[in-house]
């Protein structure tokens, strides 16, 4: 399919199915309270922008990913590559991964409050818990996957200490599973930012639970649509860094 | 002349001590300085192995090996050329042919000249900002080719090196081979399963055997290279390696 045909067919679909949403809505088969037709959406944003609401949830949301993301991607791309280059290490961790990674980060929340309370860090500190093992495993992987005959070749050359060896092998060979496991972690992130704000930490999640306390349905909406755009931000904003770093693949 | 290496008594075995498998042991190999010598063997005798234990990647369990090349800071006396040509597919070309100036007193304006001229010689002058993906296999392998001759080593070692590429293909980078060798006087190791590419290559035909494996014929080929394609004389010299190779398979196999 050519690309110009593909971008309309996406396109169509979307409109299509705001459509078939609108007239729902509006012909009564379902009423408008419990699910308010799309074009209720955009005043809706005007005035939750104009209170300034929409900024601040937004940039709260914003700090909290980011914080989760940079801290679990760092941890668990870190360790990951560790355990990979370590035989012993890698023994070690086998079980207690396969105990910890099953625990879903929203079960971590009683602790999070806990340890940290009502607060910014406990957010980022369960957004992180579902990146760290995203990028913890993909890194693993990626470097186990390298190809020893590179390893031989940078050895042939001289290349022989270990940090010779990382440097020029095996990062830049698992660089590609290491990106696409930081593009997971991406989306992982934005599903969990919600759900840790629920318990009341400032942000779109937070502001996503007074609403429909309220059965203000439109603001639930407008949130939602709120996350997907900026996910669809971040990822194309990270498709396009990964474009650059992996221009040698074909 | 004298030898460039010379192993001595050489024992190498993979495995643990007490279950060591043994692949050779009192392998001694002597190769003069601009010389071209193939080794064919049976597989599984250690050709790859050798090479290996020649470039220090695998440490013999007994023996040594002499290698007398002049120490010069911007060169490195060995170099290796793999059977596929396994280039790092995130250096562009030109990037690749510098892994092995990495790391050896060479000035970045030299790296340059050398990356060009190394180009020049394997005759792919234009494609040193390209990615490995963009060329073809037979391509690659000159790249392969081009990567260890940019550290000027004294010695080549090339391990079946065409052994994956199409008959033209071989065809014509056997033929470049001899011209490279022919303007840059190297000493080479060239292993390969192909006998009559042995013996076309080579000054020397060394057949690996037996078990654990040792020199089991030294085949001088006297014959002119400009008569070595074909004709009488070139196919009684590779009816001769066959024949020694085959004898070889059998002492292998019988368990000698």
């Amino acid at each position: 399919m050519k690309s110009s045909n593909r971008y309309l067919s996406s396109f169509a679909g979307l409109v299509g199915f705001l459509l078939f949403w609108e007239v729902l809505a509006r012909s009564g088969i379902m009423e408008a309270h419990l699910l308010p037709p799309p074009s209720t959406i955009p005043p809706v944003l005007i005035s939750e922008f104009k209170l300034g609401i929409w900024q601040a949830m937004a940039w709260a949301s914003l700090r909290h990913y980011s914080i989760g993301f940079f801290i679990g991607s760092i941890l668990g791309v870190t360790l990951g590559v560790s355990v990979a280059l370590s035989p012993r290490i890698e023994a070690g961790q086998a079980w207690l991964a396969r105990m910890l990674r099953p625990i879903p980060p929203l079960a971590w929340i009683p602790f999070a409050i806990i340890w940290f309370g009502i607060s910014e860090t406990a957010a980022a500190f369960i957004i992180s818990i579902g990146i760290f093992w995203i990028n913890y495993f993909t890194a693993m992987s990626a470097v186990q996957a390298v190809d020893r005959d590179l390893i031989e070749v940078a050895r042939a050359f001289g290349h022989r200490g270990f940090f010779a060896l990382l440097r020029k092998v095996i990062l830049p060979a698992a660089a590609p599973g290491i990106l696409a496991g930081l593009r997971a972690g991406l989306g992982q992130g934005w599903m969990t930012v919600v759900a840790a704000e629920l318990f009341g930490i400032e942000g779109i999640g937070q502001r996503m639970m007074e609403a429909s306390g309220l059965l203000a349905t439109d603001v639930v909406i407008l949130y939602m649509f709120s996350i997907a755009l900026l996910y669809g931000i971040s990822d194309f904003i990270f498709v396009t860094i990964q474009g650059r770093i992996l221009a040698w693949q074909r | 002349m004298a030898a460039v290496i010379e192993t001595k008594n050489l024992a190498v075995a993979f495995g643990e001590d007490g279950s060591a498998e043994t692949i050779f042991h009192h392998l001694n190999i002597s190769i003069e300085a601009g010389e071209f010598v193939t080794l064919v063997g049976v597989s599984g005798a250690g050709k790859s192995t050798l090479l290996r234990v020649i470039s220090d990647l695998i440490h013999p369990l007994e023996g040594g090996i002499e290698i007398n090349t002049p120490q010069v800071p911007s060169r490195r006396p060995i170099a290796m050329v793999f059977q596929a040509a396994n280039l790092m597919p995130w250096r562009t070309i030109g990037e690749n042919i510098q892994l092995g100036l990495e790391g050896i007193e060479v000035s970045d304006d030299e790296k340059k000249k050398r990356i060009q001229s190394t180009l020049d010689l394997v005759g792919l002058a234009d494609v040193a900002d390209r990615w490995p993906y963009q060329l073809s296999g037979g391509q690659r392998q000159r790249i392969g080719i081009a990567r260890a001759l940019a550290v000027e080593p004294d010695i080549l070692l090339m391990d079946e090196p065409f052994g994956a590429l199409d008959a033209i293909t071989r065809t014509g980078l056997q033929d470049e081979l001899l011209r490279i060798w022919a303007e840059t006087k190297k000493s080479i190791l060239f292993v390969t399963h192909d006998i009559e590419e042995a013996v076309y290559l080579g000054d020397r035909v060394l057949l690996l055997g037996g078990k654990p494996a040792e020199i089991v014929q030294d085949y001088s080929i006297t014959l002119d290279r400009s008569k070595r394609r074909e004709g009488q004389e070139f196919l009684q010299q590779v009816e001769m390696v066959k024949t020694g190779l085959h004898e070889a398979i059998a002492m292998t196999n019988s368990g000698k």
